[in-house]
């Protein structure tokens, strides 16, 4: 009787413990956690390798007299040719050029078109991301004597042959003796080591050696899915000066056609502003040796901030602003002229702050006249000022103007302002650099989620996070089958993804849910209730230990 | 760099210089109130020949700022008026504002009938629009936001009537100062570095009984026929200075003593600017110098009013010193004014955190007219309006009004709406009541200050009021007997609106440790529970003998000690 009593009593501690762990331990779990969302980690770590393959089809023309017909036969239909970089440590960047041959063209061309540059013809037209080369034999009038490549404003360059290579060699010597050259022409025209790292200066250690396109690269602005550019009129004087800018014009003129042009890498949307009693931070000092105000270098740094102010931000959208202001000195302090590092005067009379804008002084005491009335009615020449603006675009979009190698000769870009060679530069840095800023985000994301289990992880999230997966994906396979245009599309469809999924507000809801306020909460019904349930537990193992002993 | 290294700019080639299609205008209205106060009131307006609608895109600006172009193409709007005051118009102290608006942010906008989704386009815009105020609308949600039905009619051309795209919403609470008058300030062409906005100094401002800013932004006819429409940008900033209180005890003002600034120069970028001082009281009462010929009269709120006009666009207004500081000195403070034909005031009433009460007070002192009046009331929905409580009564007996429209309110959703066509008898007082209960809200949704209580925007109140000039039986003294035997419909009624006061209403407020109590102690109630029902369950029960008493206790050791056996 006794026994059994006590028996029935350890059974019955041994139930609740039982219920208290099957059901209720359960229960609380369920009921009290944060919904995650499942996000393909796997995927993520994998691309957070970020290795890259570029490739760039090259075709290759042999014009008449640089092989023989048996030669030109013989040559392969496609030759791989790789090229391995690692960059800082785990990136590993693969160069890959595809050369096809060309068989059909090559004698017809050149000898109706002499006298007419490879872009003048439609049989030029190669798809975005590819080059063709004319090999043009050493004898040929087409170039100049000191010039060995001619680079086109379209994806076409002409190759001269060395000297030491006569129609008598054989092809295998032409082909190793081509290879090196072709390589150069590509890093000009397309991308080079230089550029892919200033692309991915984010993820890069700085090193002295890529230090020139690091400058660049931090000069030029972010990749950014849109562009807005503001012209600003800074007229500190109406008082003095009735300022009068077509504006709509020039904008028609001279800066459209450029971004028509670069529309693939961006949207851009141009508005203009006229803003009255706006001083420069700065006073100018005058300079009595040339009866004229002048703006050090060194004190360049500081005319934007109180400008600024008054530029106000675009309402409409969240892209970066990239201002361009025209600034007319007032009366009092006219002509102003800018001084370069070295004391020279900077003949545009203008300046750039990188990521920021450009400036330009544009001084009107010419307009005076012996008798001057004022106000005085003033015309800007925007010819003259759109010149200098345009520039300064080019830099801040990256569109780089790098000094071609010694034999080189670069046609001169045409009425758009930009060649289809440059456009294709930038779209192959930007699509590199999209990719890279996409990972980076998509990889901090997911650290940030694993190390803090508060967040709530909703079903849009996770959807933004895979589809930014997917898109990078495609963007990199895209990269390596050489199709620019597709990759940088993916690419930027990426970097809008992952930026929504980073900064969507639902991720701080339980962000700030401290520990200790959760335990203050459970202790009153927990401790009360596990103690009971552990002693007997305790008191059970414990007299089943002394009864096995015995 | 590539730009042509020149270094001087050609000289100017004689071409006609394009005629600008926008236009900047500037003025100051000067009211000495009868209560001794004074009243400054600042617009300037800014016309632009230019078509924000039917997707044009507008991306060159001028003299009308960036930013609010921006908004206007991007959210399609048709109309936008904004205003942040600070302060309660005492229209029985002061009479009628030139621009009335109610204490605390208030915003109403029309859109275009282009926009399918209003309401995000609304959210969106609110958002935008507390960026470029520095002002917290951004808490203008659907909680707030109601769609009258009569009410806010928009004021520039365009016969879009269709309520849907129209979206109201006021924010009492909001407090006005230095942040928002900065960016207010930005929009001005001249900023605050020339013409009348030189007045516009924040420490003098501020310290004010009352002060009003606001932007109105809607298209107008730019001529006779309407052919061409422009926007129009229009700023305004009132303000009355309590100057007598203020510690001189003389009744002298100037432009130096209000503002601490005077004026040197017009904005040269205005077509015109002007100072107007309203001396339809002179020479009784005050006396202005320096003294101005150029007199000007007009219909303002249905009363003939004459202004001396200051040009500042004239070199001689400045005189010798080159700087304007105008005086106005009273002469005595006798004086009767004219009492507002419109007035009205609210309160609550009842007692107890449960129900109460609104009443709305509506005054007609007109002495033989009656007019209607829309009443607009937009309340929160935890106060749940009773509406079959609704009773309107005017001097004693039941008003029927003659058109009600009612939106109930929906919790966490939306607030009530209540507007009303009420017929206002003459020389009466019109009383609206209506009874509420007031809502117990979750935790999270108290204010960080919940003791004090939460606003209730104020009630609008739209009339067409009719003249004072057309109540003026005299008149017929001056006008030949021919033109005055009907009465001039022209100038027999004008268009006015008041705002009541905000309402301070208590809600039922806990305290907020209480959720941490409750959960304490249910679970102090479980465990106790639980652990009773744990020990019945697992204690097992033996028989024990009952131990002797405490006396036979006692006595067993008392035989103990005598060596007796014990009991």
């Amino acid at each position: 009787m006794f026994l059994s009593e006590r028996r029935r009593g350890q059974l019955a501690a041994l139930s609740i413990a039982a219920v208290v762990i099957i059901v209720g331990v359960p229960l609380w779990w369920r009921t009290t956690e944060t919904y995650r969302a499942w996000l393909p980690v796997s995927q993520i770590k994998e691309l957070a390798k970020l290795q890259l393959q570029l490739s760039a089809d090259v075709e290759v023309v042999f014009a008449r007299g640089t092989v023989t017909p048996e030669q030109q036969k013989k040559v392969p239909l496609t030759q791989t040719q790789e090229e391995e970089r690692a960059i800082d440590g785990d990136l590993i960047i693969l160069f890959l050029i595809l050369l096809i041959r060309n068989t059909k063209l090559e004698s017809k061309f050149f000898s109706c078109h002499v006298l007419f540059l490879p872009e003048d013809t439609a049989l030029s037209e190669s798809p975005c991301g590819s080059l063709v080369v004319y090999v043009i034999p050493e004898s040929s009038s087409l170039l100049p004597e000191d010039v060995n490549v001619y680079i086109g404003q379209r994806r076409t360059a002409l190759l001269r042959i060395g000297p030491q290579m006569r129609v008598g060699k054989t092809l295998e010597q032409l082909l190793a003796h081509l290879e090196p050259r072709i390589k150069q022409v590509l890093q000009v025209m397309s991308f080079s080591h230089n550029d892919i790292t200033a692309a991915l200066s984010d993820r890069v250690r700085f090193s002295p050696d890529n230090k020139e396109s690091i400058a660049d690269s931090m000069r030029a602005f972010k990749s950014s899915p849109g562009y807005e550019i503001t012209f600003s009129l800074l007229n500190p004087d109406p008082k003095s000066h009735r300022l009068h800018w077509d504006i709509e014009g020039a904008v028609q003129t001279y800066i459209q056609p450029l971004l028509t042009k670069l529309s693939p890498v961006a949207n851009f949307s141009i508005d203009s502003q006229t803003l009255y009693y706006t001083m420069l931070g700065v006073n100018p000092r005058f300079d009595t040796s040339r009866s004229a105000y002048t703006l050090n270098a060194d004190s360049l740094a500081h005319v934007i901030n109180p400008v600024e102010a008054r530029l106000g931000s675009n309402a409409a959208s969240s892209n970066p602003v990239l201002n361009f202001l025209l600034y007319v000195p007032d009366a009092q302090h006219s002509p102003l002229y800018i001084q370069g590092r070295k004391k020279q005067e900077v003949p545009s009379n203008a300046f750039h702050s990188p990521r920021w804008g450009g400036i330009m002084v544009y001084n009107v005491n010419g307009f005076y006249g012996s008798e001057p009335e004022f106000p005085v009615d003033i015309n800007i020449d925007m010819a003259k000022v759109m010149g200098v603006f345009l520039a300064q675009l080019r830099l801040l979009l990256g569109v780089q103007s790098s000094t071609p190698p010694p034999g080189f000769l670069v046609a001169r870009c045409g009425s758009t302002g930009l060649a289809d060679w440059e456009l294709d530069r930038l779209m192959w840095s930007r699509s590199v650099e999209n990719v890279a800023t996409a990972t980076t985000t998509i990889t901090s994301l997911a650290q940030l989620l694993d190390q803090i289990g508060n967040i709530v992880i909703n079903d849009n999230i996770a959807q933004q996070v895979s589809s930014a997966v997917t898109s990078l994906q495609l963007a990199v396979a895209e990269l390596e089958a050489g199709n620019l245009g597709f990759a940088l599309q993916y690419s930027k469809e990426a970097i809008l993804a992952s930026e929504k999924a980073f900064f969507d507000p639902s991720l701080l809801h339980l962000l700030y849910f401290p520990d200790d306020q959760k335990f203050a909460i459970y202790i009153p019904l927990f401790l009360p209730m596990c103690v009971p349930i552990l002693l007997s537990l305790l008191k059970i193992v414990s007299e089943a230990r002394q009864r096995l002993e015995c | 760099h590539y730009a042509a290294a020149q270094k001087q700019a050609e000289p100017a080639v004689l071409q006609p210089t394009p005629q600008p299609k926008d236009d900047f205008q500037e003025e100051l209205v000067v009211r000495p109130l009868h209560s001794g106060d004074i009243y400054a009131s600042f617009q300037f307006r800014t016309l632009w020949e230019t078509d924000f609608m039917r997707g044009n895109k507008v991306s060159h600006y001028r003299l009308f700022p960036k930013s609010l172009g921006q908004v206007i193409s991007k959210f399609s709007v048709r109309e936008l008026h904004i205003s942040f005051t600070q302060g309660y118009w005492r229209t029985m102290q002061w009479g009628q504002p030139y621009l009335p608006s109610p204490p605390g942010a208030e915003l109403w906008v029309w859109f275009q009938d282009s926009v399918t989704d209003v309401d995000a386009t609304w959210k969106e815009l609110t958002n935008v629009l507390s960026g470029i105020f520095c002002a917290s609308l951004n808490f203008i949600d659907s909680t707030n936001t109601v769609q009258p039905s009569a009410s806010f009619k928009p004021l520039g051309i365009g016969n879009v009537t269709d309520h849907r795209f129209l979206r109201y919403a006021t924010l009492p609470r909001e407090i006005v100062c230095t942040e928002n008058l900065t960016p207010w300030k930005k929009l001005l062409p001249c900023g605050s570095k020339a013409g009348l906005a030189v007045l516009l100094k924040s420490e003098k401002l501020f310290h004010s009984s009352f002060h009003s800013q606001a932007v109105h932004i809607r298209p107008v006819c730019q001529d006779w026929q309407c052919k061409t429409t422009s926007w129009e940008l229009r700023q305004t900033l009132n303000v009355v200075f309590d100057l007598h209180n203020s510690g001189q005890g003389k009744r002298e003002w100037s432009l130096f003593k209000m503002f601490s600034r005077t004026l040197t120069e017009a904005c040269p970028l205005a077509s015109s600017s002007k100072i107007y001082i309203d001396i339809t009281d002179n020479p009784e009462q005050f006396e202005l110098s320096p003294a101005t010929s150029l007199l000007s009269q007009a219909m303002v709120l249905g009363d003939r009013r004459t202004f001396s006009v200051y040009d500042l666009t004239q070199q001689d207004t400045f005189g010798s010193v080159r700087s304007l500081n105008l005086l106005i000195r009273w002469k005595s403070t006798e004086g009767d004014m004219l009492r507002p034909l419109l007035h009205a005031e609210r309160y609550v009433a009842g007692y107890g955190l449960q129900t109460g009460e609104i009443h709305t007070l509506m005054y007609n002192h007109h002495p033989y007219r009656s007019f209607p009046v829309l009443l607009l009331d937009s309340v929160p929905w935890y106060l749940r309006l009773y509406i079959h409580t609704l009773t309107v009564t005017s001097k004693g007996k039941d008003n029927k009004p003659s058109y009600i429209h009612y939106q109930p309110s929906k919790d966490r959703v939306r607030p009530h709406l209540l507007e009303m066509l009420v017929q206002l008898p003459p020389n009466s007082v019109t009383e609206v009541t209506v009874q509420f209960e007031r809502a117990l809200l979750k935790w999270t949704e108290y204010t960080p200050d919940p003791n004090h209580g939460f606003y209730v925007g104020s009630s609008v109140i739209s009339s067409l009021v009719p003249s004072t000039v057309a109540m003026d039986t005299n008149s017929t003294r001056e006008r030949p007997l021919f033109s005055s035997f009907f009465p001039c419909k022209e100038e027999s009624s004008y268009f006015v609106r008041v705002y009541t006061e905000p309402l301070l209403v208590n809600l039922p407020t806990p305290d907020f440790s209480m959720p941490y109590n409750v959960i304490c102690l249910t679970c102090t109630v479980v465990a106790v529970g639980y652990g009773s029902l744990y020990n019945l369950l697992t204690r097992s029960f033996q028989i024990e003998e009952p131990s002797p008493g405490l006396a036979k206790r006692i006595a067993n050791v008392i035989r103990k000690m005598r060596g007796v056996p014990p009991l």
